[in-house]
This record gives structure tokens, sequence and C-alpha cells, in this order.
């Protein structure tokens, strides 16, 4: 059993009443949005913190706070004028997170973030020292990241050669940048694609290397019905239009499952997983499922496993080979 | 965990008498103090009061509070407790605006993972002392990295490496069927590349390890006594976990690779001089309309996986058993396929009702 600072009720409590003092006249939705708590949560607190003060009980040693309307404010907080310091979830979360983002090159609040970085470390003191134990690297050195970033502060158009790797094809655009996405360790550009005239997502490691992206002299101007698409529940969502495809795979290709984004697995005798997934184009379909080669199995569609076994034979007649080694073609169906 | 109205009052009670008194106050003393303690008469009852203050006490301390215990006078023979402001109270940090917006923007790093939480509640204790982080966890310059913890094993992990204590855990290396339970003194957790990783030192090895945590393949277990565990002060997790990635490229293969494809794969690649296929080998007459080129490789069956994946659009030229293990692909591919679709008649049975691959014919 443990308690956490950032759940627990006593903790919100003590950082609460000092919260209310720095901001005289708070609405109590605005409170209540800023501790992650409903309204009524956020007046039951309240009515809590009203009946508590120092030994005597006397008007005089409770914590004085009133609410009219919607405004809060507290006249008299007594010891809690201010917050409990920083535990070491909430000093590890901070320090970590901040380490992280001053190691990201060409970040434009850089220097607020070095010193802000700087007292709170003197701040949070030895509560701090776990967080030499967390680390997270951003991978941040780049250059591709690196002018993309320029070009969304400069608010500039920018060009980009740009591999579409689900139809293996490279493409050239025109793209006003609207925000940089780090997501499950990848890099994105969100932007305004003029090819395409849509919202469009990068993955800045498919931009054909530092010379796939060019700086234009025209300022970036998303149309102001571009607008950014929610990630909240993963970069990744299916289109009404995508196909649904069973795969069966073998232990050796349960990464599979790890990499892309699937919408089902179900577990099979012998450590075999079958992944149900949505695609919208068939082409990098074709490619995992060959690649896999006896790892896995198209459950469904039907014509998807006919694909692949097409191209494995055009593949095997490229080379000169019939599909059985050594010519002892079986069509018994046997495996 | 959920506490009680009553004892939160109690709990609230007890920390502003500490906090106020310059004496330490004896749990008799505090007994008749705080509002909400009822030390009463008899032994049962004073009994009672007493264990309910050492949970109360146990509390305060888990969720931060400095408790200082000692004795006014010499001779003083019972404990006393006291919170010194200074102690309790979160320092001046005084942020300008934009040091507090970065700091902001730093907290909205974590989504969903259990340092999410304690990231906001910091927040909230800037701005408590202060401190204009802003309404929320905002953006800046449309920049927004997020890094995710979905891994079960993240948060017993986080937990060990704070408090210093051993672990017991069944991992499962990539490959291997069965999972092997690892004793393991954490050393610290770091995300790489989207990945969390915990480093430590394997007490069964004996040796240092890095373990990705998506493979730890049950319940993490602390089963150190806490602060036990001993960091060397010259590890560097990062070193420690890249040094887990693949061996980088050491190998050349050649490839011919049909023009207007295989772009993934044409990068990091170079030309190839026709003359330097080696002769001797057999290899497909490379057709007009590919190119031939060279890339580095190191591990053979990824290499290869990568390249089957383009079908006829890349031919191995050489070595041969990147060829080979193409070509092993292709057939399995070829074969395996070829044998689904006439098997179960369509709409039978309700798809789900299929018996997989397993207890076919």
């Amino acid at each position: 059993m443990s308690v956490s600072a950032a759940t627990d009720r006593l903790s919100r409590l003590l950082a609460l009443v000092p919260w209310l003092r720095a901001h005289p006249g708070v609405s109590m939705s605005a409170a209540a949005d800023a501790f992650g708590v409903t309204s009524r949560q956020l007046r039951d607190d309240l009515d809590l913190l009203f009946v508590c003060g120092l030994p005597g009980g006397a008007p005089g040693d409770l914590i004085d706070l009133s609410y009219s309307g919607d405004q809060i404010t507290v006249a008299d907080p007594q010891t809690l004028d201010r917050p409990l310091r920083l535990s070491v979830d909430e000093a590890t979360a901070l320090v970590v997170a901040a380490r992280a983002l001053a190691d990201v090159p060409g970040l434009a609040s850089r220097d607020e973030l070095d010193r802000a970085l700087e007292k709170l470390e003197k701040a949070v003191g030895a509560g701090g020292s776990a967080a030499g134990q967390v680390r997270v690297s951003l991978d941040a050195h780049d250059e591709v990241l690196a002018a993309v970033q320029r070009a969304l502060r400069e608010r500039r158009r920018i060009h980009l050669r740009y591999l579409v790797w689900s139809r293996d094809e490279l493409t050239e655009r025109d793209v006003d940048p609207m925000r940089v996405l780090l997501r499950d360790g990848r890099w994105y550009l969100e932007g305004w694609c003029h090819q395409a005239e849509a919202v469009r997502l990068f993955r800045l490691d498919r931009i054909d290397g530092p010379d796939g992206v060019c700086l234009l002299d025209a300022a970036a101007d998303p149309p102001p019905h571009a607008v950014s698409r929610d990630t909240s529940d993963g970069i990744y969502r299916p289109g009404p239009g995508d196909i649904r495809v069973v795969l069966e795979l073998a232990s050796a290709a349960r990464w599979v499952a790890d990499y892309y984004p699937v919408a089902e697995t179900r577990e099979l005798p012998g450590r075999r997983l079958r992944v149900t997934l949505y695609a919208g184009e068939t082409s990098w379909l074709h490619r995992l499922v060959l690649g896999l080669g006896a790892d896995a199995r198209v459950v469904e569609p039907r014509e998807l496993a006919a694909e692949v076994n097409d191209l494995a034979r055009r593949a095997l007649a490229a080379y000169g080979l019939g599909p059985d080694p050594a010519g002892a073609a079986g069509p018994d169906g046997s495996r | 965990m959920s506490v009680s109205r009553r004892r939160v009052e109690r709990l609230l009670n007890l920390t502003m008498c500490l906090m106020a008194t310059s004496r330490f106050l004896t749990v008799s003393q505090l007994g008749d103090l705080v509002e909400g303690y009822e030390p009463g008469a008899t032994a049962e009852e004073q009994d009672a009061f007493r264990r309910m203050f050492e949970r109360d006490k146990a509390y305060l301390r888990e969720i931060g509070i400095p408790l200082e215990t000692g004795t006014d006078a010499a001779f003083a023979d019972e404990t006393g407790y006291r919170i010194r402001r200074g102690d309790y109270a979160l320092p001046d940090i005084e942020l300008e605006p934009g040091e507090a917006a970065a700091l902001a923007l730093a907290g909205s790093l974590w989504s969903t993972t259990a340092l999410a939480g304690p990231a906001a509640s910091a927040l909230r204790k800037l701005a408590a002392g202060g401190a204009a982080v802003g309404g929320g966890l905002g953006a800046l310059d449309g920049f927004e990295p997020r890094v995710e913890a979905a891994e079960p094993a993240f948060e017993p992990c986080l937990a060990a490496v704070q408090t210093g204590r051993a672990i017991r855990f069944p991992y499962r290396k990539v490959g291997e069927a069965d999972a092997t339970d690892r004793h393991v003194e954490p050393w610290g957790v770091l995300s790489w590349r989207g990945r969390w990783y915990l480093a430590g030192h394997d007490l069964v090895r004996a040796a240092p390890r890095v373990f990705r945590l998506s493979r730890v393949a049950g319940a993490v277990r602390l089963v150190g006594p806490a602060g036990a565990v001993r960091v060397p002060p010259d590890i560097n997790l990062s070193t420690m976990v890249s040094a887990q990635a693949p061996a980088d490229r050491e190998r050349t293969a050649t490839l011919a690779v049909r023009r207007g494809t295989g772009h993934a794969l044409r990068r990091g690649a170079r030309p190839a001089a026709r003359g330097c296929v080696p002769p001797a080998r057999p290899h497909p007459a490379v057709p007009a309309d590919m190119d031939l080129l060279e890339r580095e490789f190191s591990d053979t069956e990824r290499f290869a996986r990568w390249i089957v994946g383009s079908g006829p659009d890349v031919l191995v030229v050489d070595p041969p058993e990147l060829r080979d293990a193409v070509v092993a692909r292709l057939r399995a591919a070829a074969a395996g396929s070829a044998a689904a679709p006439a098997q179960a008649p369509p709409d039978a049975v309700p798809p789900d009702a299929v018996a997989p691959a397993v207890g076919r014919r």
C-alpha cells in the first residue's frame, strides 16, 4: 500500500489552500480544472477545509475561506500559506521531463528551461536525487527535426521530399507546418499539405534525409479550417474505408503486435497470436506478410493471401526458381 | 485508496497543530489538542488512540510531511513531535513567466504514465507558491513531445528505483518461448526510442543487465529492503541501453532494385559497379529496368525480412546466405498462403468459430 501525493485528498487540500491564496477571486470551475476534479468535489473540499484549523476551534483558529457566487476567497489560511515541498514522485516527474526537453537542440524556450531547471533542482534538493535514475532520451539530435522546428518557429512554408512508405512512393510536397509531435518514440510534423489540400502527419524519419526538407521564402499560412487532429487515442486511427485484416503470428513474429497498431489480439496454443488490424493501403500489408514468411498466415481477407502468394511466386520466378525447393512440386496442399 | 472524510479532517488538524507549535508535543498532548482524537480514559481507549496516532503519523510521512521528533527538556522521557515550517514548505522558486511556461511544457511530456499525475501536482504546488505556470499544461511553439509508458511493469520498476529495493519478475527474452524468473537490483529506468528499459544488476547472473519492460511477463515483486540497492556512481543508463541495440552495419549486400521502387532501401545505399559482382557466384541477370545497389547490413534474417517485403522489386545478388534467407521466406509465403483459401467453406460457420491453423489437416 502506498499513498501517492498526486491522487491523495489530504495532499490536494494542503496544496489547495495556498493555491487559492495565490489566485484570489478565482472561479470554482477554474480551480476545479486546475486540480483535475469536478466542481462538486471542489465544493466538498472547501466545506471540509472550512471546519479545520488550529486547536481551540474558535472562529479565529479555523481556516477562513468563503465562496460567494462563483468566487473563492481565502482570508486566513492559518499555517497553510505555503505548499508542501515536492514529493519524490513529483520532483522526479518534473526534473526528468525538464532534463529530457533541455536536451532537444533548437528549443525556442531553451534558456528559460535551463534557468527553470536550475531553480527547480535547487528547490527540490535531496527529493530530486532519484531523478538521476530515470531518464528519457528523446532522440532529438537530428538535422531534419532541427530544420522542421526552425520552419515552425519562423512560420515558413517548407518543401518536403517524403516517402509514403505504405505505397513505396517518393513524393514532393509543400507544407505549412502546424506542430511537431513526439509519439511512441517517433517524431512527426503536422501541417497543411498543399498537394493533398488537407492536414497531414509526416514521420520525420521518412523525409528523405536533410536534403529532403527545404525552407521556402513563403510564410506558412494554413487555412482557418486546418485543425490539428486529436492524438490522445494514438497517432493512427482507422479510416472508414480501411480493410480488416486477421493474421496468425508464430512466436517469432509476435513483435508485430507490439510494433503496429493492432485492434485485437488473441492468444492461441503454442505461443501463437491472432491479431486483427485495419489498413488503408494493402501494399504495406503485402510487404509485412511477405517478409514474415512462414511466421505469419493470413486468415482474412482471402484476397490478401492470394496477392501475397502471387508476389512470392513472381519474386521466385525472378530468381529463376519455382515455389518448391529442388523442383519437388507437391500440390497436395500439405505444408 | 480512499480515506474517510473524518480522517482527512483529523489529519489536516494534526498537521496544522504540529506546524503551529514551536515546542515538541507528546502523543497525549496531541490527543487533548487535536480535534478528532478521543484518547478516552480506559486502557483500551488509550491503546486505540495511540494506534490511531501511529497510523496517522505514518500517513503524514508517506505523503512527504517532515515530522520531527525530539524533546524540549533533557529530563523529559516522552518523545514529542512537531513540523518545522522551513522543512515543510516548498522553498521560494521565483520563476519568471517564461521559465514557468517552460516547466509547464516539461510537465506535459508525460501523457499517460505514472508520472503524469505527479507532474501535474508538482506544477500545482509551484503555482501555489506563486509561480505563473498558467492554467494548464500548454504547448509551446507547436512543440508537443509526449512519452507514454503503457507497460504494466513501469510503475513497480519506477517505485523500486526510487526506493532502492531489489525486485523479482518473470522475463521473456526475444525469441524464447518461456519466461525465466529474474532477481535484479535496479539502477534506473530509461525511455529510449519510445520504449522503456530497466537497467540493473542481475543477481543470478552476477552481471549488469538491461531489460525491456514490455518483455516483463508478469508481476514485478519488490523483494529487498528499501535503500539496499547501491547504484554504482559511474554507470550511464543511455550507454547501457543503447549497447543492446543490434550491432552497426558490418556486411555489404548487392541488390537489384527496380527503378521507382524500394525507396526506403535506397536510402543509405550506393550504386554498385557491375564489375564488382563476384563473377563466380550464380546470380540472376540484372534486368534493364533495375538498378544494382550496394548496402550495408548486420542481421541476415532481419534484412531478408525487409527485402522479401518488396517481392519481385528487390532481388539479392550477393551474399549467398542473404539470398538463401530471402528465397526461404519467399517459398514459405508461396506455400503458406496458397494453402489457406480452399479449406473452410465460406459462411458454413461463424468466422469466430473457425478453428485456427492448429488442428487443421
